[in-house]
């Protein structure tokens, strides 16, 4: 019963709230603007420039017929931006991060011929414009599998005798107490625990999302408060760097950072932009409908776990991550598993169908929306920007940030 | 040793002060400089661009782009003017200060807490008022804000004659993290972004959202200009500038003049700030003033504390600033191209200062000018 209602909710998203493109733009006209808020030196943006690059070589179209703005703060600067590029004949434009969507959404009223997408943004859902799309991936789930690389590096230091402690303790650098941050940080410790029980975390915010100086600062704090284990969801080479200074094993987000932490680095997972690029470029060009609010799978190659550095990572560790890959896209492992036995706990507790973490984060839930049922949470079903907030036995927070 | 063994030794290149130069020669020499950056960028970009490289003539492009960032459309014309009104409007408030020689580098955080000062009310009266008094408590807020973050400083400086380039280069930093300290308390879902606060918006005036900015900073240059030049608080105010002790020989009493002019300064980078928050952004990051208010230093410094000469070096950073991003776009290069172009002309524009104020002699050329020149 309630896979159905998930199914049909999912359906409404789809189909319901959708506005359809009334015709196709020719190809060859079309035009797409890319607005970062920083440039190359950060991982974030330069995922999305890899990400638009690749979709326009694989559906070949011209370099001519893309333009990057780069460095746009979250200001009225970034709504400025947009309209040079409309006045350049854009007809797409994407924006890259969160902030920049209260700054445009006149913008995006304003020009109801072109289509705007917003990676990471939730205005699509809470006001429902026309010619608004946004996006996200299962990052959750790339999350995950990195975790069971960290979990079985922390089991491998464990039979060496190498642990700082008795228990494997992980460090997580993190930006924003945010639904994001939070889920993020949340999935790879589940999936650090599902091959490590006794692994905890501790987790150290930086209060941006880009800084390079104090993301070093904060991985070399928990490095001192005796972590074995590094990862971070913070945009910069600061903890990485750090990691590699001390000789503790790093896990990385967006960027593999093999090349210059070759002793240290282990795996990283990043979200791939070119199938979402790709996605809207086409149905842009057949006229067919986009969806308000998309989320990329692991299936789809919108989900990348890769570039295991096998000098680090203990023995077996691509199988392990190859193994739960397939069960994930067959539904049969889900990251939040609140059936599993003392797998997910809040305060010793189990939690059961009523418990609704991230239930706060959004205000268009309706009332009494359940989000755990069919023994998991459903990360991403209701929207596509993560809503996960809740802080689970296991994980402790050093400060907040919000 | 004889008379005759004396022979002065002639350098090859020696430099002496130049007593005046002809208005006309100091704007040749400028405009040289400026050419000659532009050559050196061509160079550089020659060297950086790929697709320059590719095409050459595409080095075309990458001149016209200046004029195309400022200039292609109205809409990037108005953006100019704005822009070039924010960056001058900054530089008016540190006006005053460099002209008493008090290095004021403060302007960043005045202007920041003028931004916070406005925004605050936004946030927590939005809803209360009528748009007319909240706008008006919003410009209060923003002038008080940028006026006691100013005055701090000149009291210690008054008081205890402490460093005021540190002491307001620091209170820039506090300002920055007092703005992260709020946006902690009003953005309660983490992200730390602020959605626009809709009613604290300055009202439109002849169809354009930037003409109000434009012309409330035109009549604030215009004022500021009569000020300095023509009235008795602006001349107290070079009398200090020129010698401290002659000032108190006349009878002015210099902490007197002090305070006032930095609470002037201060208040001028606070309405600045409210132009950011009510009339651009309506919302508030740490990076609302954007390092306009060291940019702002150099608009003073360049246009001689002269007001109206300001206009010009204030457009001339602002043409570079948007010229430089549209290289960026049109040859999909790093953002960190545009600011060494910059860099460059900016490099060429400050030198030229030298060349007029210094005249270059070469051996054997033209007639000994130099009385008591130094050598090189």
């Amino acid at each position: 019963m309630k896979k159905l209602l998930a199914l049909l909710i999912a359906l409404a998203l789809c189909v319901g709230l959708v506005p359809a493109v009334a015709e196709g733009i020719a190809k060859e006209n079309i035009k797409m603007g890319v607005i970062l808020l920083h440039d190359e030196d950060s991982t974030y943006d330069m995922n999305f420039i890899n990400g638009v690059t690749e979709a326009f070589a694989n559906l070949g179209l011209s370099e001519d017929q893309l333009i990057i703005s780069r460095n746009q703060p979250e200001s009225n600067q970034c709504a400025e931006a947009a309209l040079d590029l409309i006045d350049e004949g854009c007809n797409m434009i994407f924006f890259d991060s969160y902030g920049h969507q209260f700054y445009t959404d006149d913008v995006v009223a304003a020009n109801p011929n072109v289509l705007f997408f917003h990676a990471t943004g939730d205005l699509a859902h809470l006001k429902g414009y026309p010619n608004l799309y946004n996006a996200f991936a299962d990052i959750y789930e790339g999350r995950y599998l990195a975790g069971i690389a960290a979990g079985m590096k922390l089991n491998q230091l464990k039979e060496e005798g190498k642990l700082k402690g008795e228990t494997p303790l992980m460090g997580y650098v993190g930006a924003y107490t945010y639904a994001e941050v939070v889920s993020g940080y949340t999935s790879f410790y589940l999936g650090a625990k599902s091959v490590c029980p006794d692994v905890t975390m501790k987790v150290q915010f930086t209060g941006s999302w880009y800084d390079e100086k104090e993301e070093k600062a904060a991985a070399e704090a928990l490095i001192a408060a005796g972590c074995d284990l590094i990862s971070q969801h913070a945009d910069s080479m600061g903890a990485p760097t750090a990691c590699e200074n001390a000789g503790i094993p790093n896990v990385c987000y967006n960027i593999s950072t093999k090349a210059s932490c070759p002793n240290t680095y282990l795996v990283y997972s990043r979200i791939n932009w070119a199938p979402y690029f790709e996605y809207i470029i086409t149905a842009a060009i057949n006229g067919e409908t986009i969806l308000t609010d998309w989320v990329g799978t692991l299936e789809a190659g919108s989900v990348v776990v890769t570039d295991l550095n096998e000098a680090v990572a203990a023995p077996g560790t691509q199988e392990a991550i190859d193994a739960a890959k397939a069960e994930m896209i067959a539904g049969t492992l889900h990251v939040f598993d609140t059936a599993k036995e003392g797998f997910i706990t809040v305060n010793g507790e189990a939690v059961n169908e009523s418990w609704k973490p991230g239930e706060g984060t959004d205000s268009a839930f309706a009332e009494g929306t359940q989000i755990v049922f069919d023994g998991y949470f459903h990360e991403s079903l209701y929207r596509s920007a993560p809503y996960f907030d809740a802080t689970i036995d296991g994980i402790e927070q050093l400060n907040q940030k919000f | 040793m004889s008379q005759q063994s004396v022979k002065l030794h002639e350098p090859l290149v020696h430099l002496s002060k130049r007593d005046t130069i002809a208005p006309l020669k100091a704007w040749l020499i400028r405009l040289a400089a400026i050419v000659l950056g532009l050559v050196v960028c061509g160079l550089v970009a020659f060297v950086l661009i790929e697709k320059i490289q590719q095409k050459p003539e595409k080095i075309w492009d990458f001149y016209n782009a200046f004029i195309r960032g400022s200039f292609s459309t109205p809409r990037k014309l108005w953006k100019f003017l704005k822009n070039l009104s924010i960056l001058l409007c900054i530089a008016l408030g540190l006006t005053p200060a460099f002209r008493m020689r008090f290095w004021n580098i403060g302007g960043e955080g005045q202007t920041l807490v003028g931004v916070l000062g406005a925004i605050a009310v936004a946030f927590y009266a939005g809803d209360r008022l009528p748009s007319w008094a909240l706008l008006t408590l919003m410009l209060l807020a923003a002038l008080l804000a940028g006026a006691v973050w100013a005055v701090i400083p000149a009291l210690f400086k008054a008081k205890w004659n402490t460093n005021e380039t540190l002491f307001t280069l620091m209170m820039n930093y506090v300002a920055t993290f007092l703005v992260s300290f709020f946006l902690e308390v009003w953005v309660t879902n983490g992200s730390g972004a602020l959605p626009k606060l809709k009613q604290a918006k300055l009202p439109v005036v002849g169809g354009n959202d930037y003409l109000l900015i434009i012309l409330v900073v035109l009549a604030l240059d215009a004022a500021l200009f009569v000020y300095m030049n023509f009235s008795k608080q602006g001349y107290e105010i070079s009398v200090v500038g020129e010698s401290v002790r002659t000032a108190q020989y006349v009878g002015i009493n210099v902490r007197k003049v002090i305070i006032r002019t930095m609470i002037l300064s201060g208040m001028l980078c606070g309405l600045t700030g409210y132009l950011i928050g009510a009339g651009l952004d309506q919302s508030i990051t740490a990076n609302s003033v954007g390092g306009q208010g060291f940019t702002a230093i150099m608009v003073a410094w360049l246009g001689k504390f002269n007001p109206i000469f300001m206009i010009l070096t204030s457009g001339l950073i602002q043409l570079l600033n948007q010229g430089a991003a549209q290289i960026s776009q049109d040859f999909n290069v790093s953002g960190a191209l545009p600011e060494v172009i910059v860099g460059i002309i900016l490099f060429f524009i400050i030198g030229s200062e030298f060349f007029i104020n210094y005249q270059v002699h070469f051996r054997g050329c033209g007639k000994k000018t130099a009385k008591g020149g130094k050598a090189a």
